[in-house]
């Protein structure tokens, strides 16, 4: 079984045509970025994998789980670190990690446990009386994906997680999200070239809602026969016009 | 329990806002404590503490929808929603979530106010604590509007809107400020028409024991509160399909 199934996805808002018949499949504990210029349908492909949006037609399987049929089940295996940041700005970054135990319906000892582990794995212990508000971009998309791992997903999906953040905290949260790889299933959306060549084992570009390629950045680079990956990504995209 | 949670949530943003706490509580206490003073310099009827107090209750009460409004229009902006969206929370746990912590708020904000007013003078009876409880009915009112105004307005457009306009208009068709016989005509209509006047009614028959003067006035708060509520929770229930 893939970790993700994906059958000519397609989403259409009136005239427009956000994501035209997407066919891809991804395995489980691989890392995928989905990349493409603005409009290319990275956002609304995530939005609809995980139940935000409804596909106008065809399906997704998320571990085995229809995203049409069984929305609620592809929810409770799934996690989400929006484009914006997408915390509780009021609430401190252990009250920020506790509401999302709540929504998952952990017991107190699991909810101490979860903020417990997940402040380690993400670096988070210093930080976790502050108000969330308070925090720095960098803390603040840190705190976020701590926050989409609450809920102990199969499936996580980060759509431009490093976007407006400096080298250093950058190069931060990439090795923050190298350590998840091969645990768990991550769909990445991404404007860097460097970081989806960086971190993703395949890469899927997009152009006007359809798939133009998907293979490991080495094979796209050789098929492109560019010798930087943003060469070989504006050379794929030019000729997808032609 | 994970509507509570989500309930909590909302409750602890909304209470560590310390404009919330100073619009909430200070400004009806300082109008009381304002027009009592004016009471006693130049006596007007209107503004005698047992006519006055259940007419500022209620206008304390339309911030309500500020505050709710202006929360909903925050997570709707900042992404938070969404992320929760993708969560098992189901729509009725949102509506609860955002509606539950803010009748105690409107409740612990009347009790002050019937508070201050007896120590301006209101006598101690047993109808304020019924006051108390009749504000119940009336927040669902203000906070159905505030839900509304939450699930269609982005943030700053809600500050206008609930922050600007409606207070002052719940205000002046109250007849908390003035005896709104004295403007008469289509004034009058359109504000008995409205459940605002209606809201301080209530409050005023309450406050007097005058059982048989609740009626028609609880009809209009409970008829407009519900039909505000299922109006909210259908634009509410909309704007989360188009997430």
């Amino acid at each position: 079984m893939d970790g993700i199934a994906i059958y000519n996805l397609t989403k259409k808002y009136k005239d427009v045509t956000a994501v035209d018949g997407l066919d891809l499949q991804v395995k489980k504990g691989e890392l995928i970025s989905l990349l493409g210029v603005n409009g290319a349908g990275k956002t609304t492909t995530v939005k609809m994998l995980s139940c935000l949006t409804r596909p106008t037609s065809g399906d997704a399987q998320l571990m085995g789980k229809s995203i049409v049929k069984e929305p609620g089940a592809v929810k409770a295996i799934i996690g989400v670190a929006p484009q914006e940041t997408a915390v509780a700005p009021g609430l401190s970054v252990r009250e920020n990690l506790a509401l999302l135990c709540g929504v998952h319906g952990f017991d107190r000892q699991k909810k101490e446990e979860k903020i417990r582990e997940l402040s380690e794995k993400m670096g988070l212990a210093s930080v976790m009386e502050k108000k969330a508000g308070k925090l720095s971009g960098g803390w603040q998309r840190r705190l976020s994906i701590a926050m989409a791992l609450i809920g102990e997903p199969k499936i996580l999906f980060l759509d431009e997680p490093t976007l407006g953040l400096d080298v250093l905290a950058r190069s931060q949260l990439w090795d923050t999200i190298r350590t998840l790889k091969g645990k768990v299933t991550i769909v990445l959306t991404t404007h860097y070239m460097e970081e989806a060549e960086a971190l993703s084992d395949r890469v899927a570009i997009l152009k006007a809602g359809r798939l133009l390629v998907f293979d490991t950045p080495a094979k796209i680079k050789e098929s492109a026969n560019a010798d930087r990956f943003e060469e070989a990504f504006i050379r794929l995209n030019r000729e997808g016009d032609q | 329990m994970r509507m509570w949670t989500f309930a909590g949530r909302n409750a602890k943003e909304l209470l560590r806002d310390p404009l919330n706490l100073a619009f909430s509580l200070g400004f009806p206490l300082a109008l009381l404590l304002l027009l009592s003073i004016i009471q006693k310099n130049i006596p007007v009827p209107l503004f005698e503490i047992r006519h006055l107090t259940p007419g500022i209750g209620v206008f304390g009460l339309s911030f309500m929808t500020l505050f709710s409004a202006t929360l909903i229009a925050k997570d709707r902006e900042s992404a938070l929603l969404q992320r929760l969206y993708t969560t098992p929370l189901t729509p009725m746990d949102f509506i609860l979530g955002y509606t539950l912590p803010l009748i105690p708020m409107a409740v612990a904000q009347s009790a002050v106010c019937y508070l201050a007013a007896m120590v301006l003078g209101l006598a101690p009876t047993v109808h304020v604590f019924a006051c108390i409880l009749f504000t119940v009915p009336i927040s669902l009112l203000y906070i159905a509007l505030g839900l509304l105004c939450g699930s269609v307005l982005n943030d700053k457009q809600v500050g206008g809107v609930c922050g600007a306009l409606l207070t002052n208009l719940s205000a002046w068709l109250s007849g908390i400020w003035f005896d709104l016989s004295l403007v008469g005509g289509t004034f009058q209509v359109i504000a008995d028409l409205l459940p605002f006047v209606h809201a301080v009614e209530l409050q005023r028959a309450v406050l007097l024991g005058d059982h048989s003067a609740i009626f028609p006035h609880l009809w209009y708060v409970l008829g407009y509160g519900i039909a505000l509520l299922m109006l909210a929770v259908t634009l509410f229930l909309r704007q989360m399909k188009r997430q």
